[in-house]
């Protein structure tokens, strides 16, 4: 008989599952669930102005009208009664890595941050629960005119109007419940102001860490890049595991001008009782281009479409995408665009991997509206399947209304072919190596769109992942 | 022992359907085989075997390699004890430059770190005996290769990995009368400067026309049918399989 496959154990998520025991003294906390009481409290905490606690109430009420949505995986495990909505932790924000409190500044320390900055980034942001707690931008940078910093400061700030047209305009509060959600409790979060023609030649970088148990992570990412301009930003997020659920609601909004560039890069490893409900959204205007990149290995249950509406002429969009769906975990992946002016291009590209029980499932909406002449569109997804209890869906839609698209759709799934696992051993490469060999460079497009250091992180989470005894 | 691959009394069964019925082989350091049989023989069936592929299951007998009994160990423990499977169909793996997999193949059979100008520099001059571009190093393992340049690349592998035995599984079949002598070439610089062992599974002979041949095996319906030495090649080439199969 051939002999059992490798066995391909979890993920070790032991350095995102470090925490520091922490006294209930040490960080303020909101009470449990949602009331206009608990929004009022958040609003006033946080010092918003008069127009943002409205916001929040109005979106309060959107929220308590509008279903939870019945098409994707089940969030049945979700209780908004038990989520903490915010959880600021005992210190302000500061631009000094030494004024961070020790505990906070370790667990930074631990997942590479901030030494990521002094190596490749040109500024970062660090939020810990529902507060940045760090937040530095190169001088070099700053010079250049770039504004990076965090949202609550920029809405009393000299581009308080720019927040106040912008906030909340590409994802409006009545999307759906979790955007409202996000409308009614958001925190923290990174506000970029890239002007026109600068050129950011090293990438930004957020990350953002959920420590609290049973709370959620609200953080608003809002990046403007102005007309000729050029940024790369990179968001991380993890937290450790707990036996309660956690939820993250964030919300991004893009706008990317008139023959701008934009590459958004996320690493996602939320730990496995998260309910990533996350919405992104991007603009493009004449002749910009929105380059996203995700890869998404952690949480329960993940609903993502980063969504782009190429409005301007000869916009473009890429889309290149990585979801590893293991034991216990149910992500729906996917991305959105939408075609509205002429000549508008987009290629989705996305790679998914399922094992252990996992289920994941390739999502994607394609809008071609009737003034998107000459549009061109093209899909591929791939998705790889370690083994016979593994799942793996593909859920394409389009909707084309114009005669001279080009529209392209091409889905393939499988498994590791026995052949090649053979092959690479007949050379003396390791049964497990020579699997974790296939997988990598399965989701080699993903990691080729990543700047080195990360994509030198998603292969060792992908390595871990396929780490095993062979049976 | 001196032999150094010594096969006993194999039989191979693939999906409960036994193909190889008691083969013995013996094949001493540096010594050049051929395998030849009509289609449905068991050839590639042997040649899979002796690697260890998991999808060959043996029934009875033994194989010796160097002394040592490796009927029951992987395929990548062969490989580092200095066995080696041309391909007849090379496996696409994205993600990996043809460069990268051999020398980190090369790493994990020695042990030890290997410097990449070396590793480069030996890299060019087999890539130039085997008439390769120098860009299919920097290109992932055998993707959108042409069938040519497939069999050139698992030659080229031959020759960096210097193994002490290469099962070549009709490594000369599809190619053109340039290929044949270029991977021909290839082969001939792996059994003159290594002293490498081989056995060459083919159907045609031109393949061998460069090449020192010791000893000519007939494998006929899972059984070996007759042995010989070169000019057995010859016989088979005038007559064919016909007084074989009886």
């Amino acid at each position: 008989m051939a002999k059992e496959k490798a066995e391909v154990k979890d993920i070790d998520h032991s350095l995102y599952d470090f925490r520091y025991e922490e006294k209930d003294t040490d960080f303020y906390k909101i009470a449990e669930g949602l009331t206009p009481e608990i929004v009022m409290e958040i609003s006033e905490k946080k010092g918003d102005p008069d127009w943002m606690r409205d916001f929040r109430l109005k979106s309060l009420e959107i929220y308590n009208k509008k279903q939870v949505p019945q098409w994707g995986p089940s969030i049945d495990g979700l209780d908004m009664n038990n989520i903490v909505t915010y959880v600021k932790p005992k210190t302000k924000m500061t631009a000094d890595w030494e004024e961070v409190p020790q505990d906070i500044k370790e667990t930074f320390d631990k997942l590479g941050i901030p030494q990521a900055e002094r190596k490749s980034l040109a500024g970062v942001g660090a939020q810990y629960d529902s507060e940045l707690v760090y937040h530095n931008l190169q001088q070099e940078v700053a010079d250049q005119g770039v504004i990076y910093t965090d949202i609550e400061s920029a809405l009393h700030g000299p581009y308080a109007d720019m927040i106040k047209d912008h906030f909340m305009h590409l994802v409006p509060p009545t999307d759906h419940k979790f955007a409202a959600l996000h409308g009614a409790v958001w925190s923290g979060g990174s506000f970029v102001y890239v002007p026109k023609g600068v050129s950011v030649e090293i990438p930004l970088q957020s990350y953002f860490r959920l420590n609290a148990p049973g709370a959620g992570q609200f953080e608003h990412t809002l990046i403007i890049v102005d007309e000729g301009a050029n940024l790369h930003f990179i968001e991380g997020c993890s937290a450790p595991k707990y036996n309660i659920a956690n939820l993250h609601a964030g919300c991004v909004e893009l706008y990317v001008g008139k023959n701008a560039k934009l590459r958004y890069s996320t690493i996602e490893n939320w730990s496995k009782n998260m309910y990533n409900l996350n919405t992104k959204r991007a603009i493009v205007e004449e002749g910009g281009t929105m380059e996203w990149v995700s890869g998404s290995f952690g949480s329960h249950v993940s609903y993502l479409y980063p969504m782009t509406i190429l409005q301007g002429a000869n916009s473009r969009m890429d889309f290149t995408g990585v979801t590893f769906a293991g034991k216990g975990q149910n992500l729906d992946t996917g991305a959105k665009v939408v075609h509205n002016a002429p000549n508008t291009t987009s290629y989705i590209s996305t790679r998914s991997i399922s094992k252990d029980g996992g289920i994941s499932t390739y999502r994607s909406s394609v809008v071609i509206n009737n003034k998107a002449k000459n549009a061109k569109n093209s899909v591929s997804c791939q998705s790889l399947m370690l083994d016979d209890i593994s799942r793996s869906d593909t859920i394409p839609a389009m909707d084309v209304r114009t005669q001279d698209a080009d529209v392209g759709h091409e889905a393939k799934i499988g498994r590791i072919s026995d052949d090649a696992v053979f092959y690479l051993m007949s050379r003396g490469i390791s049964e497990e190596d020579a699997r974790a060999l296939i997988v990598s460079g399965f989701a080699d497009s993903v990691s080729k769109a990543l700047p080195l250091e990360y994509a030198v992180e998603m292969n060792n989470l992908i390595r871990l992942e396929m780490k095993g005894a062979i049976g | 022992m001196a032999d150094l691959l010594n096969v006993k009394n194999l039989g191979v069964s693939v999906e409960d359907k036994e193909i190889l019925h008691g083969v013995d082989l013996t094949v001493n350091k540096g010594e050049t085989h051929v395998l030849m049989g009509p289609n449905g023989a068991g050839k590639s069936t042997l040649g899979n075997a002796l690697m260890g592929n998991p999808l060959y299951h043996i029934t009875k007998g033994q194989i010796l390699f160097n002394g040592t009994d490796i009927t029951a160990e992987p395929t990548d423990k062969r490989a580092r004890l200095g066995m080696f499977l041309s391909f007849q169909n090379p496996l696409e793996v994205p993600g990996i430059t043809l460069g990268n997999f051999i020398r980190s193949a090369l790493q994990q059979r020695t042990g030890e770190h290997i410097r990449l100008w070396d590793f480069k520099k030996e890299m060019k001059k087999a890539m130039e005996i085997l008439n390769m571009d120098p860009s299919y190093a920097d290109r992932d393992l055998n993707v959108g290769f042409s069938g040519g340049e497939k069999k050139k690349a698992e030659i080229l592998q031959l020759l960096m990995l210097k193994p002490s035995l290469a099962i070549l599984d009709e490594t000369d079949s599809g190619l053109d009368v340039d290929a044949v002598r270029t991977v021909s070439q290839g082969v001939e610089a792996y059994q003159k400067s290594m002293d490498g062992a081989l056995i060459i599974i083919t159907h045609s002979t031109r393949i061998l026309e460069a090449l020192k041949v010791d000893k000519t095996h007939v494998l006929v319906n899972g059984n070996m049918k007759a042995e010989g030495d070169a000019s057995l090649v010859d016989r088979i080439n005038n007559e064919g399989f016909e007084s074989f199969l009886k």
